[in-house]
């Protein structure tokens, strides 16, 4: 036990903790927003292009990072300007970028080891550069919440409020956008493609069913990565597991949470609906 | 313009690749409700697009009140299947006041859009864009999907509207528009 604790709070561990704290609440939040907007396999679909992007910049010897941002922004700039995006487009940008990623691992030096690391991810070792852009990032999109809440759901319900009343919209468009590409790229770089999915997909699929209201299935969105990641990043170190799956399984088991929330809404509808009759 | 004036379309011709309806002109003035009739088809909810700048104008011109603030309720609004946005929460993005809310909409109030019916939604939009603070209102096909209580608490929202404000509202229901409305502009058929 006290070997254990020794390795938890070594200090090696520290910036991967706190690199992982922050995106925890940073892609849980924007996959809270692109849940709304019924956009949420599009992280899917940035975090292999970032990952295809990242190899790419193996190959060419740039930083890991330059080439994932460039590759990103790209794929989300095209989506920008097509005039109807679908699933069919994210279709597309996940197969293309992990055929992408593997193909320029299998012909770049390292680039098995590199593909292999982005794909499946590798927190423990993140270094102080990471943490400080992830806490730069949860910063970014944490405070600007309510003022970003109100104009994407505005926008959601009323599609044309900005053009109908003259107000720009690209304030919102961009700053959203940026703070995606942002998540992607970081959260991949850091954790993996699918560990960072899970924490776009996983907590807002959740959060949004175990309770009413917008602001607190926020909150409780937040809460479920935040104890889904802290699970995980003690159970790997425990039983000397990879983190990654670690932590797509502990979000995985908090998210059946959401189906005992439907099935006690359900059993307490039939309660109500069965009183009258016995009455 | 006129100073009561909020709205006036000059001869437009409006749709999105190509012309959807053509050489309508009118103008809507505060304390109106201008009815849009016409035949399935015949470019209403196009016509409100090109007001809201979402639907190409080909030719003619639309000219607004300076400063004019618009809400548009769509057609067939998408209901979300799960999203838990509260009717107090859905509210306030037009400047309505949940506490205000009409008698039939306030019990909507508590509970989140993935669990109302499709006509509960609908009445819900409504009553953001009715009970908001946009000087002029565009409600396309409103009685779609209501029952004959929602319809009242329609009527009621439209009746007690603000004489500072104005409505366009599309339907394709004569007997609506002809109770409700103090203009109507018949839309011909593409």
């Amino acid at each position: 036990m006290s070997e254990f604790l020794e390795i938890l709070f070594d200090p090696l561990f520290r910036m991967p903790f706190v690199t992982g704290l922050a995106l925890a609440i940073a892609l849980s939040l924007t996959g809270a927003w692109l849940r709304m907007r019924n956009e949420w396999l599009v992280a899917l679909g940035l975090s292999q292009a970032a990952a295809a992007g990242g190899m790419g910049a193996v190959a060419l010897g740039l930083p890991v990072l330059a080439g994932a941002f460039g590759v990103t922004g790209l794929a989300m700039g095209v989506l920008l300007l097509l005039p109807r995006v679908s699933n069919s487009n994210y279709g597309l940008l996940i197969l293309a970028g992990w055929a992408g990623t593997l193909l320029l691992g299998h012909n770049t030096d390292q680039g098995t080891v590199i593909s292999e690391t982005l794909l499946r991810g590798d927190l423990y070792y993140t270094r102080a550069a990471h943490a400080g852009a992830a806490l730069l990032l949860a910063m970014a999109v944490v405070g600007p919440m309510p003022w970003l809440s109100r104009r994407l759901l505005t926008e959601r319900f009323f599609p044309d409020y900005y053009t109908g009343n003259r107000i720009p919209a690209w304030p919102h468009r961009t700053l959203f956008a940026v703070v995606v590409v942002a998540c992607t790229v970081l959260g991949t770089d850091a954790m993996g493609v699918f560990p960072a999915f899970a924490l776009f997909f996983f907590p807002s699929w959740a959060g949004f069913v175990i309770v009413d209201g917008w602001a607190r299935s926020l909150a409780v969105t937040v809460v479920i990565a935040l104890v889904g990641y802290l699970g995980s990043f003690v159970a790997a170190i425990a039983f000397d597991q990879p983190f990654g799956p670690c932590l797509v399984a502990a979000l995985a088991l908090l998210s059946s949470l959401r189906f005992l929330t439907a099935l006690r809404r359900r059993t307490g509808q039939a309660t109500r609906d069965a009183a009258p009759a016995a009455g | 313009m006129d100073e009561k004036e909020l709205l006036r379309l000059e001869t437009v011709t409006a749709g999105y690749a190509r012309p959807v309806i053509r050489d309508v002109s009118f103008a809507v003035a505060r304390g109106q409700v201008l009815g849009l009739g016409g035949p399935n088809g015949a470019g209403k909810s196009t016509l409100l697009r090109a007001i809201t700048g979402c639907a190409r104008v080909f030719a003619g011109q639309i000219v607004r009140a300076e400063g004019l603030t618009v809400a548009h309720h769509w057609q067939r609004p998408e209901l979300p299947p799960e999203l838990p946005l509260l009717g107090r929460e859905m509210l306030p993005l037009l400047g309505a006041e949940p506490g205000r809310a009409h008698p039939m909409v306030a019990p909507l109030m508590d509970r989140p859009l993935n669990r109302l019916s499709g006509g509960q939604f609908q009445l819900l939009q409504a009553a953001a864009c009715l009970a908001g603070a946009a000087d002029l209102v565009l409600l396309d096909e409103p009685t779609n999907n209501l029952d004959g209580r929602a319809l009242d608490a329609l009527s009621d929202m439209l009746s007690g509207l603000d004489p500072a404000r104005a409505v366009i509202v599309v339907s394709h229901e004569k007997e609506f528009l002809e109770r409700h409305c103090t203009g109507l502009v018949e839309v011909a058929a593409g």
